[in-house]
């Protein structure tokens, strides 16, 4: 039975208008300003972005201001305004090792070549709560030092020079998107990795630190993490070339993982994958750990029923809209359905009593 | 600036990176007479990357753009593809791209696409001083007796 429901107009109205309300807050303290959102909470502003998946810092704020700081929320709405863009078409893909390097560290390797570049990191910060920020100080320019122009090539790709790094394979001709179609199982690489660019930090920060733990083994060393700006090409039909027509800040990291061999395959070290839009070295570095996880059936190792290790398991659950859509329904009226429920209970009550009478 | 001009190709991208407060600052000419041959539409790029950098490529996610087309009446047809939302940016950068082909060309290379390059130079080279100020120099504790 369906049973329509009206009424409530006029206390969504006026919930609406006391969330509008409550965002701005105490009219006495200035309203926050989008530049300030995109330049003050960057970080912020980035996570709103790669789960979003839609590289716009001005949309990602306006968001940010709009769900008052709920970066889910933002993201929700980031995710709904990108269903009403057309898409003109596919970049090339980016060639990671042109990055204008901002950040650039390797775990495994002290001399690599191009340096190690901390860039702006929380790292070796005491984390300790600084009380100055609260007075709104001067912040001098970061310091600067001539720069030597240098290539800085993949890390990995030393390793692979030597034969010791599996090589990627070249993929399909058509690249698989999960905007267009359904995800299925199971899924290529290029299609999980898809998902988990747009999958939720704190999700992949949980699972890959499973794997850390000893559910799905796989004892990963960050190869390369490097953070910076790289231009994106597209070719464009009307013009006959290609054109680098945006520049956008990404993060990346390589992992190392140990492989052991197979018949086929001589003992080497395998990769796991991670690229964010933005600055986002805890989410990068839990793709890769991730990404490496679910190679395990690929690289035919055991499968002891780790939850990273299962593709149906991570890849359905990793989107937050996805999650907390349907986490949230459940608080939508369910009248009818917990009528037939309570109508079931009593029922069960009325039955045991009459047997209990019986006997 | 000693650079020679830029092509056509070169342009159509610095214009699309650039912010259109710094291109409204350097171009702030009237509009020449034109007709759209496509108005200002905001729409999407999916940008794509490499499975282990260099491996089968993968949809990362979308890239707001901004595209139009125009006609000058000498015939000329200027496009523009510019990253984000702004179609003032994208009319500007496809009467630029026109323009450019034509006896302005010249002109507009030095007020409008030498300083626009220079602008962006500037950042990166802001950016590669300070990350090379943050590059780390290891060194040795030597121990015990040489």
């Amino acid at each position: 039975m369906y049973v329509a429901v009206k009424g409530g107009e006029r206390a969504i109205e006026n919930a609406h208008a006391w969330l509008d309300d409550a965002r701005r807050g105490d009219r006495d303290v200035p309203d926050l300003g989008l530049a300030q959102i995109r330049e003050q909470l960057a970080l912020a502003v980035d996570r709103v972005m790669a789960e979003g998946s839609l590289h716009d810092p001005d949309l990602a704020a306006l968001a940010l201001k709009q769900a008052r700081g709920d970066v889910i929320e933002a993201v929700f709405l980031i995710r709904a305004f990108r269903t009403t863009l057309p898409r003109f078409g596919a970049s090339l893909p980016v060639d990671t090792s042109q990055m204008q390097i901002l950040r650039r560290i390797s775990a495994t390797y002290k001399d690599a070549p191009g340096g190690q570049v901390l860039g702006p990191t929380f790292d070796y910060t005491h984390r300790l709560l600084d009380f100055d920020l609260a007075q709104a100080p001067d912040v001098p320019p970061a310091p600067e030092i001539k720069a030597e122009p240098a290539d800085t090539p993949h890390i990995l790709s030393h390793l692979g020079a030597e034969g010791l790094m599996q090589g990627e394979g070249p993929g399909g001709p058509e690249v698989p998107d999960l905007t267009r179609t359904p995800l299925e199982f199971p899924a290529e690489r290029a299609l999980r990795l898809q998902a988990l660019a747009r999958g939720d930090e704190g999700f992949l920060l949980s699972l890959a630190y499973s794997t850390q733990r000893g559910y799905g083994r796989n004892h990963a060393f960050v190869g390369e993490l490097r953070i910076g700006h790289l231009r994106v090409s597209a070719h464009l039909p009307e013009l006959g070339f290609e054109i680098e027509f945006a520049e956008i800040l990404l993060t990346e990291c390589e992992s190392v993982n140990q492989f052991q061999g197979s018949k086929t395959e001589p003992a080497q070290f395998t990769r796991g994958y991670g690229l964010v839009f933005g600055q986002s070295e805890r989410k990068a570095i839990s793709m890769a750990l991730v990404d490496r996880a679910l190679r395990a059936r690929e690289l035919g190792e055991d499968m002891d029923g780790a939850p990273a290790q299962d593709e149906e398991f991570v890849l359905s659950h990793c989107d937050n809209i996805q999650s907390s859509g349907f986490l949230e329904h459940i608080k939508l009226p369910h009248y009818v359905d917990f009528q037939a429920e309570l109508e079931l209970i009593r029922k069960l009550r009325r039955d045991a009593a009459a047997r209990q009478a019986a006997e | 600036m000693s650079d020679p001009s830029l092509s056509r190709r070169d342009w159509l991208g610095l214009i699309a990176r650039a912010p259109l407060a710094r291109l409204g600052a350097l171009w702030p000419d009237d509009p020449p007479e034109f007709t759209w041959l496509r108005k200002p539409e905001v729409g999407a790029m999916m940008v794509q990357g490499r499975a282990g950098a260099v491996g089968a490529a993968f949809n990362l996610g979308e890239v707001t753009v901004t595209r139009a087309s125009v006609r000058l009446p000498c015939g000329t047809i200027g496009h523009a593809l510019v990253q984000g939302r702004d179609t003032r940016k994208a009319e500007r950068g496809a009467l630029l791209d026109a323009l450019l082909q034509t006896e302005r060309g010249e002109r507009l290379q030095a007020t409008v696409l030498a300083p626009l390059l220079a602008a962006e130079r500037q950042e990166t080279e802001t950016r590669a001083r300070r990350a090379a100020a943050t590059k780390v120099d290891f060194f040795t504790l030597v121990r015990g007796e040489g």
